[in-house]
């Protein structure tokens, strides 16, 4: 379907990749771990690497909650737009196929939020 | 049978609303919550002039009772001797 | 002499000659060049005269009720100024409800005058022009008597001395904004289904027990006193949206599928704005009323579920979101108060952590989820704020494009994990919170395209304050944005234990209560 109006119109796309000075958004989610109760978007540089992104962005907004220190980086099952990928840590985020408005989320096995609860 | 309800602010004048519609529907129930009151009636409620008459000792306009009104439930039907509320399921 | 008395007119006689015989057909202009906007939506309208206004009210009885209900505000407010209403609230915390209130229901109050305003002039018959007029007024008249209400509270406490700038810039207050203009650009139909039938009839009394009769319960005669009169005025909106089902579906039966359409999405827009109502219900009122739970079950499956049985005779159905938000009902008040308390920096109120009576009210309100998902989440939150590490999520939240919403919602069938929806339009990315919400989009995806989401707006530079420089190297943006939203941070919102609000309060019934 399609909208319906008086007359025709261009639909401006609000958040086009354009407008923002060539950073992308990307969006990010520790699974089972609601204490950030929703994905949090992040600006991003497309040449960031994946480990940059673990390190400089992914630490800095998760590392406060108590499972963080305990995550073994090895065994994270990673989704990129709700398919699972393994992602290459020193290339970019553009060459692991991560484009403006990409939702990544990972789980952590056997870490789910404070005793078991996804929180 | 679903039940249709009008909801008043409690009030000088609605306490008044309340007994006749007491008496106008026998099934009434009424449910006080805080500075409201809500009468429920399966299937239909009437409000009729002529009881608020009675009951003010006054002549009675119905549309008066817009005044206390908060919310109501099922289909209006007014006219100057009756406020009917009801389902038509 | 002619003793012959005229009789009185009866109500409908006075009706039809003050309202239907005003009307006249246009005899130079062409009847769609008049009215423009009633055939783009593809509702058929075959005879405008069947529209049945149940109140039949007059124009001159509504002046005269409507001046009633002013002379009744009036005497309350003052009395209540007069008196230091504001501090006769059970417990100071309660104001942040009021907060949230007067920052987004006035300007949804003037938006529905300006809807109502517009649906006056283009619905073709004289009835639904009378009853949209009235009503058109008496949002007007709601918008006015809260934006008024607003000076009750600002005077004395903080976070809402700018209320319109932040209405068209803070992020949460995006939800409802967003809502009530997405009804604004619809046709004139849809419109009214929105805003008459959903939103009036089948959810504002989800609205009127917390706010109303919770503000009574809690003291607060001053919002108890404009809410009445709002409230008194509603009756008739709610049944105008009653009548408009009606008339639509007994047109034409071309209509019904459009009609129903409007419905499911409108229920659902309606629903999820409701999540903050939830949250104030549960959390914000010192002096619970009822649950969120409980007003759900009452007035939407019990009352909203006779009013879809009465219409099933047209075809209609209950809407398909209907299923999701039974299992909701235990859950979206804790997870927006969650979220709130977590985003405590970015908000215009203050937050709290339940006390210990709350909590057991809380899991006896919710016996299936409470203890299970949400003491644990209070109980960490108290170790932190104990250890001097109050908790705050320090990430901005990805929104919902259509409820806009932070993506708190979680999967209705699993708790734990968060809801994702996502389609691909015109090569861009769009995420929801739900099917309903995916589904909305995919209907419109043109109209959805052009959100303003907050975030993405504080993203592109578009919300920073006046002046500041973002390539400066010492630039703070998140300082940057709250000075934009005119927040200060610290006085306007975090903790309530600890703040300028509670410090006052204090005081100032220590001052009402005694001689010191």
């Amino acid at each position: 379907m399609s909208v319906q109006s008086i007359r025709p119109f261009e639909p401006v796309v609000k958040d086009a990749a354009a407008n923002f000075h060539g950073l992308q958004v990307v969006y990010l989610c520790w699974d089972k771990h609601l204490m950030f109760y929703a994905p949090i978007a992040k600006m991003l540089p497309p040449s960031m690497t994946f480990g940059e992104l673990i390190d400089a962005e992914i630490t800095p907004a998760y590392s406060r909650h108590p499972d963080f220190a305990r995550i073994d980086w090895s065994a994270v099952e990673w989704r990129k737009d709700g398919e699972a990928f393994t992602p290459a840590l020193d290339k970019s985020l553009a060459d692991n196929g991560i484009t403006h408005k990409t939702a990544i989320h990972f789980t952590t096995p056997g870490l789910d939020g404070i005793g078991g609860s996804g929180f | 049978m679903s039940d249709v309800f009008i909801a008043l602010q409690t009030n000088e004048e609605s306490r008044y609303i309340v007994e006749a519609l007491l008496q106008d529907n026998p099934n009434a129930v009424v449910d006080e919550q805080p500075a409201m009151v809500k009468i429920n009636v399966p299937g239909s409620l009437v409000l009729k002039r002529e009881t608020m008459e009675e009951v003010t000792g006054r002549a009675y306009d119905l549309q008066e009772m817009q005044i206390h009104l908060i919310t109501l439930s099922g289909h209006v039907d007014e006219d100057e001797d009756e406020f009917r509320l009801a389902w038509n399921d | 002499m002619d003793m012959s008395v005229k009789k009185k007119l009866g109500l409908k006689e006075k009706y039809a000659l003050m309202t239907r015989d005003l009307g006249w057909e246009p005899s130079y202009e062409k009847h769609e060049d008049v009215f423009p906007l009633i055939h783009y939506e593809g509702l058929k309208i075959h005879d405008w005269d069947k529209w049945e206004d149940p109140f039949r009210l007059t124009m001159d009885s509504y002046w005269k009720y409507q001046a009633e209900k002013e002379r009744k505000l009036y005497a309350i407010i003052d009395a209540y100024n007069q008196n230091n209403g504001h501090l006769n609230v059970t417990d100071a915390r309660y104001i942040n409800a009021m907060k949230i209130f007067l920052s987004a229901v006035p300007s949804l109050e003037y938006n529905a005058h300006r809807g109502f305003a517009r649906l006056g002039r283009h619905m073709a018959g004289v009835g639904p022009q009378v009853a949209c007029q009235m009503q058109a007024i008496d949002e007007l008249r709601h918008a006015q008597t809260q934006i008024h209400a607003i000076s009750n509270y600002n005077r004395f406490y903080n976070g809402i001395h700018d209320w319109k700038h932040m209405n068209d810039r803070l992020w949460y207050l995006s939800v409802p904004k967003s809502f009530f203009e997405d009804a604004c650009t619809c046709g004139p139909f849809e419109y009214i289904i929105a805003i008459s039938f959903s939103f009036e009839y089948v959810l504002t009394n989800l609205v009127f027990v917390p706010f109303v009769s919770g503000a009574a319960y809690n003291g607060d005669m001053g919002t108890m006193t404009f809410g009445f009169s709002a409230q008194s005025d509603e009756a008739r909106h709610m049944t105008l949206g009653l009548e408009v089902i009606k008339f639509m579906l007994e047109q034409d039966p071309d209509n019904l599928p459009i009609v129903q359409k409007w419905i499911d999405k409108w229920t659902w827009r309606g629903v999820r704005l409701l999540t903050i109502v939830a949250m104030m219900m549960d959390y914000m009122l010192p002096k619970r009323v009822m649950s969120w739970k409980e007003a759900w079950e009452i007035y939407f499956e019990e009352n909203g579920m006779s009013l879809f049985k009465d219409l099933a005779r047209y075809g209609i159905k209950v809407p398909d979101c209907v299923e999701q938000i039974k299992k909701e009902k235990h859950h979206i008040s804790h997870q927006a108060w969650t979220t709130f308390y977590a985003a405590a920096p970015m908000t215009n109120f203050h937050t709290w952590l339940p006390n210990e009576d709350e909590l057991d009210w809380l899991s006896e309100k919710y016996p299936e989820t409470f203890d299970t998902y949400y003491r644990p989440r209070f109980e960490f939150f108290r170790e932190q704020a104990e250890k001097g590490e109050r908790f705050v999520n320090p990430n901005l939240p990805q929104l919902c494009q259509v409820c806009q919403i932070p993506m708190l919602f979680t999967e209705p069938d699993e708790p734990t994990q968060i809801a994702y929806r996502q389609v691909e339009h015109g090569g861009e990315k769009y995420h929801f919170c739900s099917d309903h919400c995916q589904h909305i989009f995919e209907d419109e995806p043109e109209k959805y395209v052009e959100a303003w989401l907050p975030v993405h707006q504080i993203m592109q530079g578009n919300c920073f304050a006046e002046g500041d420089d973002p390539t400066a190297p010492d630039f703070d943006p998140i300082a940057s944005v709250l000075k934009y939203w005119h927040i200060v941070p610290g006085k306007d919102n975090g903790d309530f234990a600890g703040s300028e609000d509670e410090k006052n309060f204090a005081q100032w019934r220590g001052m009402a209560t005694s001689n010191q």
